[in-house]
This record gives C-alpha cells, sequence and structure tokens, in this order.
C-alpha cells in the first residue's frame, strides 16, 4: 500500500500539525518506507487469534469517587502561556 | 569514588570518609568538565542538589540512612521532577519546569538519594540514538563520533562516562536495553507494570517501562529496591508483595536452563557482536548453565507490530500538547485551530510528527482492523512465543543490539533502518517482559557489546542474579572509556 499526497494532508489535518507541501511530499516518501515495514504482518494469517491489548491481562482497577487532590489552580497556571483571571486563555472560538 | 558500587559508596557515607556533599560535588565537577564534549544532561541544578546533599548528611549524622541516602541519581528527562525544568528532549516543553515529583522522582526523594541533573534523550523517547532531542545529540563516551544508543542516551552516557553513579531511564521498546549496550553499562527494563508511570511523559502507555542504569547487576537490584512499588495514581501499577531484588544475586548457576534464540543470531547480526555474545554464553555454560536452543517465531513480525502499536498510542498521548494550557505556544495565529497547528508544528521535531502522523494514520476510520488490531493479534503471538520458551528455559539470552555504537548521523536519514536497531529488544516490550543488557566484551573499533536476558514476568531477582554471576567471573562492566578526563 502507500499513501497518497492528499491523504498525508489529511492525517496532518487530523493530528492538528501544521504541513506545507514540500514537506508533505518529504514525509510521503518517509511514511510509505515505514509502511512497506509494517506491511509484513499482512502476510501473517491471525485468525482466530485474541487481540493482546495489555501486557498482564488485567482489568482496570476502579477507585471511589472521592476529591483526593487539593486546588493547585495558581502553580499549573504559573506555567500556562496565557492566562486571566484564573482561566486560560486562547484565541476566540465563539463571536 | 568515581567507580565505587553503590555499597561502597554508601559504606563510605556510613563511616563518615566521604559526605554526600562530597561525593555531590565530585560527580558535579565530573558533568562539568565532560558535559561541553557528551552533551549527557539537559539541566543541572547545583544548588538544589547540594541541598539534597546537605539534608542527606544530617540524615546520615541521625543514623537514619536508608541504603542509597546521600547517592548522587540522574534522572532521564522525561520524569517531572517539582521545580526542575522537564523537557522530554523537546523544543514544546522547554519551559516545563516540574509542578509535581514522578512517582519515581518521589521514591528517590524519600530514600534520601541526591539528584544530580536531568539526563538528555531522544524527544520523547521515540529514537535509538539520541540524536533527535532538541537540546543536540548526546555522543557516546567511548567514541565521541558515535552514538550512545537511545532514548535514553544521556543516562547511559552518563554512567559510562561516570558522571553519575546511578540513572534512571525508561523502555518503550529498548531505550534502556540499547543505549546500555551501546554505551558498555548496565540497565534493566522490569516487567510492565512494576514502577509507575505517574509523572513519566507517556509515549507508548501499554509499553512504557521505567528501570535502572548502573555500572553493574548489584547496583541495578538496589535501583530496582526503590523504583519498584504498587502506585494507586498508575491504572496499571501491579499490586504486589514488595521483594528485596539483591536476595538472589549470589545463587549459584548450576542446572540454569539458558535458552538461546535462533532467530535472534541470524541475518543482520554483526560478526563482532555474535563472537562476543557466543562467548559469553560459554562462560555462563562454565559457570554451570545448560545451553537449550528455543525459537520465537514471531519475533521478526516484532518491529512492524511496535511502529504500529507505538505511534498508535503516541498520537493519543501527545495530543495533550498543544500550546493551551502549559509548554511551547508559537508566537503567531490567527485562530484556535491555527494555534494548535502551528505550536505542534513548531514543538515537535520531525520523528515526532512522523510518528504521531502514522499513529492518527493507523487509527483512522477504515483503518483500524488492518493495522492497529492486526498488530495487536501479533502481539499476542509473540507472547505466546515466550510462553512457550519458558516452559523449556529460565531465561533468553542473546544479543542486545546487532551491532555496535554506530557513527553519529549514519541512519538520521533512514528512518527504517534506524528502527531495525532494536529488532531484538521489541519483542519483550511487546510481550511486557522483564529484560536486561550488561557489557558482554568489544567490538570493531573497540566499542562495546551488549548481552540481553530476557526472564519469565516478575523475574527480575533472577535476572539480576544471572547478570551479578557473570560480572562476578568478567572484567567487562568494570571496563572505562579511555580518552575521557580521568
Amino acid at each position: 500500500m502507500s499513501l497518497s499526497l492528499k491523504e498525508v494532508l489529511d492525517v496532518a489535518a487530523l493530528a492538528r500539525i501544521g504541513i506545507g507541501e514540500a514537506e508533505a511530499r518529504a514525509v510521503q516518501a518517509e511514511l510509505n518506507k515505514i509502511f512497506e515495514l509494517i506491511g509484513r504482518m499482512q502476510k501473517v494469517d491471525t485468525e482466530g487469534v485474541e487481540p493482546m491489548t495489555h501486557a498482564q491481562g488485567l482489568a482496570l482497577r476502579l477507585r471511589s469517587d472521592a476529591v483526593t487532590e487539593s486546588d493547585q489552580r495558581e502553580l499549573f497556571q504559573s506555567i500556562a502561556p496565557q492566562t486571566e483571571a484564573g482561566l486560560y486563555l486562547v484565541p476566540r472560538v465563539i463571536e | 569514588m568515581l567507580n565505587a558500587s553503590l555499597k561502597e559508596l554508601s559504606a563510605s557515607l556510613a563511616a563518615k570518609k566521604a559526605s554526600s556533599v562530597e561525593l555531590t560535588r565530585l560527580f558535579l565537577g565530573r558533568i562539568a568538565k565532560l558535559n561541553g564534549v557528551l552533551n549527557a544532561f539537559i539541566t543541572v541544578d547545583e544548588e538544589k542538589s547540594l541541598a539534597q546533599a546537605r539534608a542527606a548528611d544530617e540524615l546520615i549524622a541521625k543514623g537514619a540512612a536508608q541504603p542509597l541516602t546521600g547517592i548522587p541519581v540522574a534522572h532521564k528527562d522525561i520524569f517531572v521532577a517539582r521545580d526542575w525544568l522537564t523537557t522530554c528532549g523537546s523544543k514544546i516543553l522547554s519551559n516545563f519546569v516540574g509542578p509535581y515529583d514522578a512517582h519515581l522522582v518521589g521514591r528517590f526523594n524519600e530514600a534520601g538519594a541526591v539528584l544530580i541533573g536531568k539526563t538528555n534523550m531522544d524527544e520523547f523517547a521515540m529514537g535509538s540514538s539520541s540524536e533527535s532531542s532538541f537540546y543536540g545529540p548526546v555522543k557516546n563516551p567511548w567514541n565521541a563520533d558515535c552514538v550512545p544508543g537511545g532514548s535514553s542516551g544521556g543516562s547511559a552516557a552518563a554512567i559510562a562516562a561516570r558522571m553519575a553513579p546511578a540513572a534512571t531511564g525508561t523502555d518503550t521498546g529498548g531505550s534502556i536495553r540499547q543505549p546500555a549496550a551501546l554505551s558498555g553499562v548496565s540497565g534493566l527494563k522490569p516487567t510492565y507494570g512494576l514502577v509507575s508511570r505517574y509523572g513519566m511523559i507517556a509515549f507508548a502507555s501499554s509499553l512504557d517501562q521505567a528501570g535502572p542504569f548502573a555500572k553493574s547487576a548489584e547496583d541495578l537490584a538496589l535501583l530496582l529496591n526503590v523504583m519498584a512499588g504498587f502506585d494507586p495514581r498508575d491504572s496499571t501499577s501491579i499490586e504486589r508483595e514488595r521483594e528485596d531484588y539483591a536476595r538472589d544475586l549470589d545463587r549459584p548457576l548450576a542446572g540454569l536452563r539458558v535458552g538461546v534464540p535462533n532467530e535472534h543470531f541470524g541475518e543482520g547480526l554483526a560478526a563482532d557482536v555474535g563472537a562476543a555474545v557466543e562467548a559469553a554464553l560459554g562462560k555462563l555454560e562454565k559457570l554451570g548453565a545448560k545451553r537449550v536452543p528455543i525459537e520465537l517465531p514471531n519475533s521478526s513480525l516484532s518491529v512492524a507490530a511496535y511502529y504500529v502499536i507505538a505511534p498508535a498510542e503516541a498520537s493519543s498521548n501527545l495530543s495533550r500538547f498543544d500550546g493551551a494550557r502549559y509548554g511551547y505556544r508559537a508566537k503567531n495565529y490567527s485562530d484556535l485551530a491555527d494555534m494548535y497547528r502551528k505550536t505542534r508544528a513548531e514543538g515537535f521535531g520531525a520523528e515526532v510528527r512522523r510518528r504521531i502522523l502514522i499513529g492518527t494514520y493507523v487509527l483512522s476510520h477504515g483503518y483500524y482492523d488492518a493495522y492497529y488490531l492486526k498488530a495487536q493479534k501479533i502481539r499476542r503471538l509473540i507472547a505466546n512465543d515466550f510462553a512457550d520458551a519458558f516452559k523449556r528455559c529460565d531465561l533468553v539470552i542473546g544479543p542486545t543490539s546487532p551491532t555496535v555504537a554506530f557513527k553519529i548521523g549514519a541512519k538520521t536519514s533512514d528512518p527504517v533502518q534506524m528502527y531495525l536497531n532494536d529488532i531484538y529488544t521489541i519483542p519483550a516490550n511487546l510481550a511486557g517482559l522483564p529484560a536486561a543488557s550488561i557489557p558482554c566484551g568489544f567490538g570493531a573499533g573497540g566499542l562495546p557489546v551488549g548481552l540481553h536476558l530476557v526472564g519469565n514476568y516478575f523475574s527480575e531477582a533472577k535476572i539480576l542474579n544471572v547478570a551479578h554471576r557473570y560480572q562476578r567471573e568478567t572484567d567487562w562492566h568494570l571496563r572505562q572509556p579511555t580518552g575521557l578526563a580521568s
């Protein structure tokens, strides 16, 4: 299989990574080499094999629905790019 | 002191032959002298380290010391540490000062260890050469024209060059073991879930595992004793009784069944590496081990499955870096979507962008079954291969990496060639098994060769036992790079 230039641009849009057409062409060639490597999987018969999602096969633990963290807004916002009145600022989304 | 084991350092501190402040200054001096050449550390903060050392000296004076109290430890810059710059080797976290401590960092702090600095690494731990760091490549102490391996290359180089007596790393596809091999030090990736991932910046969550670097297996055991343990803040942390990983170090090897996988000695293995590994297997036989030929028939598929699973999980994990709440934000943008696109395009390096794109693609509509699900089935086949092998042997032993360290720049233009460095290490990550790499000789150019030891789940003490018995009989792990300032 190989990715078209349009597919590379579409995937970059989904991943929210700005990419120009020239870079997309370079990336396209690299990705196609990588997908050639990945493609080796397809030759293997995996009919009836149970997918393995996790090394230990354990069910995830549940915790009680209780407050365990203290309010650290000031600390966390001290490293934010832009804040105002305790809020994270980003460009206006809704006019 | 630079070459002392952790036990010896601890004894010196206890006997007041040295203070933690003196020890810390010694290693800080070593870093100051060598980091300009090796680039193993991203951040060093003398004042913070010395404050911890003074606190450790007080504990020692009070008789309240634990085994690692006062010992300097370097942490890979993937572990968030409170008030320390934590970059993960990336521009996107170039201004990120940790607001809390990772579980592992907290454990070392509680043990009274001294954080001596944050080590350089491939950006977001994606790489096998430590060249993709935003902060420049790490150099191999054995030959500064070569890579130290990756992604935890800074930690491996720091141990090799005696810039720290102990260090931490993470291993998603080989990122502790491969740099340990290429830099001539000892490194251990524990069983998945043994060390908490809390505060360890996520790459591929079903594979990521933290572990120690040191000069010897005995030191690794002492470090793992501090690192391992249940943490409710990590949903895949394993609840089990604490154990002493040093308890079996001296157990004789008579009767040990060493599984040797045919698949790891075939095409692609450099002759110099193969010869050193063969000699090591011979040594283990002399120590009473029995060699058992085994097969891992699906291991050749591990790299393919890994390059679906790891990027898929990475594309999800790295979606949090958007310039909104922390880290780098692009300077000029028109709207929110543009802010995301520019922040991520400018903040991530080429390899990270590439893996996010692969991951986004394989998870996108219509491709899930063909890629992610298929890879998870292959993952099962690989884990089954090990389960079969461990019916017939106690450890699987072979080469850690197909070649010795390669030249800086030699593989950066060909991602697939770079990925194949991890062909022997990735299977243990996919299966979630513990594995170590220890020095077992030298190959072309006088560069170190690593011996790879894979055990069954929770067999860390057994792996360290075999490694320690081997190190009692050999001195490869005591060799030091020449040509560095002594």
